[in-house]
């Protein structure tokens, strides 16, 4: 099977360890389920269900040091980029040996010195421009690192979205949004979000590159998601991602979504991302009986461990309350620089400040190059579609005052 | 030695802290090219160029969120509202990214919000505001609000070095009003120390910003009818200073707090809290403020005259204090 396409995209490791991660946040939603009804859990629980080859394509995409900051629906990307179970486990379970000692919940967890995630908050929209600036400091200090966040259909429709995008833009920062349309937010379906039947035309307002794909298409989802980013590596700036897929539980336990119309689910069911890439898996022969059967014992034993942990970690004591609202001496901040310090100092770091009018003060941008598309075949929406940059359009003046009428 | 003014001081603490540390940087609207609205950054592109000073689109959003972001991987950076009004745009990054990140997950946020602040100069109801006790409202922040150049560029310079997210308040009124000869060396000033700038028996006022000016004539004009007020210079409002607070009152025994912000919710009132809390057997008499109106600030001159606190006020009030 040499000329098998897909067994050159994927290697067999690769294909096995995506497995291994799209089972896991599976297995581990269906566990955090199990322990809502039993009562385990403090607060609410939001699942990922049907939503797991969105959050592990992407992340798979990143390089070792690229920053991300994932929604609470992205426990797959958590685990991508290193992770365990136990970990959220214990923030779901307010237990001190929790990321956050018990701080805060859910999958709102960080880390800034080994696995540089930025914990979300609540407030939809405002990771966006919180990346931006992790993006142009990493650009800053020489580091070659991308930053990718992830936002839903919903919260597209903040200002800080729009605010961070466009600063994104503009400052050409290595950052790569990944815009997961599941169709709902909360119980708002999308056409009520925005009127749009691609979110990612939403790209064309900042200028910048984006890309349509079958988010339950795993193997489509880290193609495009590699694409990005290499992108925004090499400097043509911010992409936008929209990942189609489909929430398929309520906005959290407590909602029995009875507003999602059921052949909607049905719909969706038929289209299931741990299913499809099982057949893919199978198709091209990258597994055999024996694989699967280990990568599922190691689960099991894995989710079984964490969980014994988790379930014997005692909760945080009462005063930790009282700890650590600032930061006295606690951390040593320190940037580190693969660039010379020197060439941000005077006088090297000196420039005439200048403007160019030329193109009427439009940034001069090359245009993005449209990979060819014709290959992504799994696709059940319509594939993977890449919307080039709209920098390099002519720009129409009609405006009194411009050239023509002056003259 | 030469007279340096309270914007020119914030101006100096800026470009010594950037040639001290390439980590730090500016993000601001108008910031580069133009030096900023009120000049403060004025120089700073050309010394430091784009990548340190960068001028930004209209998003204070995005100035503070991208300045949260570039903290993480271990920048300074500081952030410039074009007019201090216009943070409340922003308030949803400072009070619940910035405000909780330490608490939450233990990543420090070391950013300065800057920007001018204040009324007095018919600035109207968006470009006059004192909107600090939102913030010292909120655990997590460090406010500060100097009164003269000396402190202006101590503080920042310190504000700059803290681990924390420190939002720096500068009142428009005294950018070019004040001036005084500054130390040669690099110095800082602490945050989180009040200071008595004159020294009295009879009655403590205690304020902040540009009413301490407004205090010290007060004081002038109390000295003549022999009562001596002393007079307390909060410069940092949260964490507030307890200690030089009511070791003040315990000399004098007597309390008027005075700012500039509007009075309900305004400091005076933690103050008299904290006061009545710590000190009450010290008191000879009840606690007074004076504070602006509860209204917007008000545009047309006669208005924004009645609304905003003066040396007239104050001196009335302290002159009635004094009885008891
Ligand atoms: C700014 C803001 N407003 C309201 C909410 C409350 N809220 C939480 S999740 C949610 C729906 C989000 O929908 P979407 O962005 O599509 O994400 P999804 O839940 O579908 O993953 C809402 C309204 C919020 N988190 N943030
Ligand atoms: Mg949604």
């Amino acid at each position: 099977m040499k000329s098998d396409p897909a067994r050159q995209e994927l290697t067999h490791e690769e294909a096995l360890e995506l497995y291994y991660y799209m089972r896991l946040n599976r297995s581990l939603d269906e566990l955090l389920v199990r322990l809502f009804r039993q009562n385990k859990i403090v607060g609410g629980l939001y699942g990922s269900l049907g939503q797991e080859a969105t959050s592990v394509g992407t992340a798979y995409a990143l390089a070792k040091g690229d920053w991300i900051a994932p929604l609470i629906r992205n426990v797959g990307s958590l685990l991508v980029h290193g992770y365990k179970p136990r970990d959220i486990m214990t923030q779901y379970m307010a237990r001190v040996t929790s990321p956050t000692q018990g701080k805060d919940g859910t999958c709102h967890f960080g880390d800034l010195k080994t696995h540089h995630v930025v914990s979300p908050i609540s407030m939809l929209g405002d990771l966006i421009p919180v990346m931006a600036g992790v993006a142009m400091a990493g650009r800053y200090l020489g580091q070659k690192i991308v930053a990718m966040t992830w936002i839903g259909d919903g919260g597209t429709s903040t200002g800080a979205f729009h605010e961070g995008m466009n600063f994104a833009a503009v400052q050409r920062a290595p950052l790569v949004v990944v815009l997961e349309n599941n169709q709902w937010a909360y119980s708002t379906p999308v056409n009520r979000q925005a009127p749009l039947r691609d979110f990612a035309d939403r790209a064309r307002a900042y200028g910048i590159a984006s890309y349509t794909v079958d988010g339950n298409d795993l193997v489509a989802v880290l193609r495009i998601a590699r694409e990005g980013v290499e992108r925004a590596r090499q400097g043509h700036g911010p992409v936008l991602i929209e990942a189609k897929n489909m929430r398929m539980l309520g906005h959290a336990q407590h909602d029995p979504a009875e507003y999602v119309p059921r052949e909607m689910f049905d719909y969706w069911k038929a289209r299931d991302p741990l299913t499809r890439y099982e057949k893919y898996l199978d198709r091209h022969k990258l597994w055999d009986e024996k694989e699967k059967a280990a990568i599922h014992a190691r689960i099991e034993s894995e989710l079984a461990a964490d969980l014994e942990f988790a379930e014997n970690s005692p909760f945080p004591p009462a005063e930790l309350a009282e700890q650590g609202v600032y930061c006295n001496g606690c951390h040593n901040i320190e940037a580190q620089w693969r660039r010379a310090k020197e060439e941000l100092m005077p006088p090297k770091s000196a420039v005439t400040p200048e403007w160019t009018i030329k193109d009427f003060g439009g940034m001069e941008t090359k245009p993005a190059v449209a990979a060819d598309r014709s290959e992504q075949q799994h696709s059940v929406i319509e594939g993977a579609v890449v919307h080039p940059p709209q920098t390099d359009r002519k720009r129409k003046i009609t405006a009194p005052g411009s050239r023509r009428a002056r003259r | 030695m030469v007279q340096v003014t309270y914007l020119d001081a914030i101006r100096q603490a800026l470009l010594e802290e950037m040639d001290r540390d390439p980590a730090v940087l500016l993000l601001g609207e108008d910031i580069g090219v133009y030096g900023g609205a009120f000049k403060a950054t004025a120089g700073l592109l050309e010394r430091f160029g784009w990548e340190r000073v960068i001028d930004t689109p209209i998003s204070e959003t995005a100035i503070v969120g991208a300045a949260i972001g570039m903290s993480y991987l271990g920048l300074r950076p500081v952030a410039e509202m074009q007019f201090i009004d216009f943070i409340a745009c922003a308030f949803n990054q400072i009070t619940n990214f910035v405000a909780k990140s330490h608490y939450r997950w233990g990543a420090p946020v070391p950013i300065v919000i800057r920007g001018p602040a204040g009324g007095g100069v018919h600035g109207s109801a968006f470009h006059s505001a004192n909107p600090e006790m939102y913030f010292v409202h909120t655990p997590g922040l460090k406010v500060v609000y100097p009164a003269t150049a000396y402190d202006a560029k101590g503080l920042l310079k310190s504000a700059i070095r803290d681990n924390n997210p420190v939002l720096f308040f500068e009142h428009k009124f005294l950018y070019r009003r004040i001036k005084e000869e500054l130390p040669e060396d690099d110095y800082t000033v602490p945050i989180g120390q009040a200071i008595v700038r004159r020294p009295g028996r009879d009655l403590s006022i205690v304020t902040y910003a540009a009413m301490v000016h407004a205090s010290l004539e007060a004081a002038e004009q109390l000295a003549r009818e022999g009562i001596e007020a002393e007079v307390v210079d909060l410069r940092t409002l949260l964490p507030l200073d307890r200690q030089t607070v009511i070791e003040s009152v315990r000399r004098t025994s007597k309390l008027l707090v005075v700012h500039e912000d509007t009075r309900t919710g305004g400091i005076a009132g933690e103050i008299a809290a904290l006061v009545t809390e710590s000190a009450f057997e010290d008191l000879d008499g009840p606690i007074r403020r004076v504070t602006s109106l509860d209204t917007p600030v008000p545009f047309s001159p006669p208005l924004e005259e009645h609304f905003l606190p003066n040396a007239a006020r104050i001196a009335e009030a302290a002159r009635d204090l004094a009885r008891y």
